[in-house]
């Protein structure tokens, strides 16, 4: 749980937000996040963000799959309980390809997906705060990170300077918590983290 | 002078008229954020009822046993296997569309690859209860499970056919629920931050996860999607082809083939995008999405109907030339004596008209873009679907080799064909929630091709378009 300050433009449009992306990063700014209503293709690029090793994850939960399935079907059929099935052989490796394919598939599916869900913390009943309702909907909302050296006001200026439509300043939880849309909880008190931010 | 067109004379936009984000928006979810017509309830209620029907049938199956249904012998696997290879075939196309046509990057998937997803998860649920309860003790259905038992330590054969159907079916649910899931979430979070009403807020809420649309979370769905793609892309054709080995695998003449995969898969996918078809054109005239699923999408899924109808016929045909070529007496009287004659020589040749010759029309260019005639050529399509089934399961079984067992002149009950409306009433009751309170397009998705096709991109080129050789090559070699 860390409370911090961050100073929030919207942009209307992608092809005004990649240059000013580019500017404020150069200008150095920390950009927090970019909250897009759909994936902005070469954003992740533009905001330095290395690529996502999900893939590399799923092909391990791949072969994880695999090997329970193999070893798992030939110790049952070979050791634990031999059966004789039309006197075909206990170890019928071609008989046993569609259940392990299956498995890899299942496991890998599966743990791609947990594993998306904890990374980008999404679960039901988690909570975040969103500095913009409209970055579902039609908006890029460009979030500035302050510290301890940042101008806000200069940032805010200069965000409208790179054409954002909206600028603002929050405070605001960076993390998750277990709360409901439908109900507000105060998470802090904003006068007193004003003050410390 | 206009040297260079940008627009396409070959491709259709994706999307209809000049939009922009906000008015995808709007239009997709206006349904979800009024109240329903009386049309929607006059469906609703139509299926909830016909769901009844289907309880009360599997109720009186459960007390009194399979002897409910028709079967004996030999004809054991009647209408409820034909109605589980034909459930588990419709669903085929929703993964072809969401799926494979990702890898492919056809662009035209966005429109209707939302409501194909949801029409295979409802699909693989209602495929899933004939199994089930064919099982005659449906409370002993867990002894599939593969797990250290009480049983003697019995384990389940991992070599049957029948239990490589429980691995697929069941992976291929997980996995098309998965995917489906993952791409429902930030249109779900729309929702929610468009809600009004507590009641919605709640529901979104929990339902959206707590979606924020950051950049590196869309980077991880993008990679999520696409593996999930890449998974399940073999994993519908293995699907089907492990179904098609519950009859190939065995030795009755006229199962007992090995075209059987790769002809299942095509016939899968061709009943499918015919589902899909019936379900596209109910939804969009209802929901008022024409300029999202347009004439284009619909002619482009045709295209698939002829191809994979096609892939079909020749199936059939090179069935029958197997049948006299291999000289296998019993596999040529399967085929020849009670296949295409006999006493169910009629439902071959319904089969034969409705899945090999009618979808032959679509060859015309006309034929393909006339909604009405698709809608019609949806349904004659699946109910060809539905007797090539039951034409592969009950005239390859009623004659046996011993004529002491030959059954009578098998008919479904009441019973079981109320089974069969069940499905229909569980699958339409699920659509109908589903257009109701989820987007049926995939919002996001189309915003994502918005810019890349239609009246948008046209106003993007304008500009490149009017310059002159000259101007362009300054334009493009100066920066």
């Amino acid at each position: 749980m860390t409370i911090k300050k961050f100073v929030v433009g919207c942009f209307d449009d992608e092809k005004v937000l990649f240059p000013a992306v580019k500017s404020i990063r150069n200008q150095g700014y920390k950009i927090q996040d970019v909250y897009t209503p759909f994936p902005v293709h070469g954003l992740d690029k533009e905001l330095g963000m290395r690529d996502t090793s999900l893939h590399t994850a799923g092909f391990i939960y791949a072969l994880l799959g695999l090997t329970t399935a193999l070893g798992f079907i030939s110790w049952i059929l070979t050791m634990d309980w031999v059966q004789n099935y039309g006197g075909k052989p206990h170890f019928s490796l071609a008989a046993w390809i569609p259940i392990m394919f299956e498995l890899t598939v299942l496991f890998s599916g599966v743990g791609m997906t947990l594993t998306f869900c904890y990374l980008c913390q999404l679960a039901p009943f988690v909570k975040k705060h969103h500095f913009h309702p409209a970055a579902t909907d039609d908006k890029f909302v460009l979030v500035i990170e302050c510290t301890s050296n940042t101008n806000v006001q200069e940032a805010e200026q200069f965000l409208a300077a790179q054409g954002a439509q909206e600028v603002n300043v929050q405070v605001a939880e960076t993390g998750w918590w277990l709360g409901r849309y439908d109900m507000d909880r105060k998470l802090f008190d904003q006068k007193a983290s004003v003050a410390t931010a | 002078m206009s040297s260079i067109n940008y627009e396409s004379f070959v491709r259709e936009p994706l999307v209809d008229g000049d939009k922009n984000y906000s008015k995808v928006t709007e239009e997709i979810v206006y349904t979800i954020e009024t109240k329903p017509t009386r049309l929607w309830y006059i469906g609703f209620y139509i299926s909830v009822a016909l769901l009844c029907f289907g309880v009360y049938s599997i109720y009186r199956e459960v007390v009194y046993g399979v002897g409910q249904w028709n079967l004996g012998r030999t004809v054991g696997w009647g209408w409820d296997i034909t109605n589980f290879v034909w459930w588990i075939g419709i669903g085929h196309a929703g993964t072809l569309i969401s799926a494979i046509l990702l890898l492919f990057r056809q662009g035209w998937r966005t429109g209707v690859n939302r409501a194909a997803e949801a029409m295979t998860i409802f699909a693989v649920m209602a495929a899933g209860q004939f199994p089930i309860w064919h099982m005659g003790r449906v409370w002993l259905a867990f002894f599939v499970m593969p797990y250290p038992n009480t049983r003697g330590s019995l384990w389940p054969n991992f070599n049957s056919p029948l239990l490589w159907d429980v691995f697929a079916i069941s992976t291929y649910f997980t996995l098309s629920l998965l995917f489906w899931y993952s791409g429902l979430i930030p249109d779900v979070a729309t929702l929610r931050d468009r809600a009004k009403t507590k009641i919605r807020k709640l529901f979104y809420g929990i339902a959206s996860f707590g979606w924020t649309g950051s950049t590196k979370h869309w980077q991880r769905h993008e990679s999520l999607s696409l593996v999930l793609a890449g998974l399940c892309t073999p994993l519908v054709l293995s699907v089907h082809t492990i179904v098609s080995f519950d009859f190939a695998t065995s030795i009755v003449p006229g199962w007992h083939t090995t075209i059987f995969p790769p002809y299942f898969v095509a016939g899968a996918v061709f009943s499918g995008f015919a589902m899909v078809q019936t379900l596209m054109i109910i939804t969009r005239k209802v929901m008022n999405l024409q300029d999202y699923i347009t004439l284009g999408h619909i002619e482009a899924m045709n295209k698939i109907i002829v191809l994979t109808g096609s892939i079909v016929g020749c199936a059939y045909l090179t069935e029958l030339f197997m049948a006299w070529y291999g000289a296998n007496m019993y596999e040529y009287d399967a085929f020849f004596k009670y296949r295409l004659a006999g006493p169910y020589g009629w439902s071959y040749w319904i089969m034969m008209t409705c899945n090999v010759v009618s979808p032959q029309l679509f060859w015309f260019k006309k034929l393909r873009r006339n909604i009405e005639f698709t809608f019609i050529m949806s349904i004659v399509v699946n109910v060809g679907m539905w007797f090539e089934r039951f034409v592969i399961i009950v005239t390859s079984i009623f004659r046996d080799y011993l004529p002491s067992s030959w059954s009578l002149y098998y008919r479904p009950s009441i019973y079981e064909i109320g089974f069969y409306l069940g499905t229909f009433g569980l699958f339409f009751t699920c659509y109908f929630l589903f257009s109701k309170y989820f987007p049926v397009i995939a919002i996001w998705e189309i915003k994502h091709v918005l810019k890349t096709t239609g009246e948008n991109y046209k106003e993007q080129m304008q500009g490149l378009e009017k310059m002159s050789p000259e101007e362009f090559y300054n334009e493009t070699h100066h920066h």
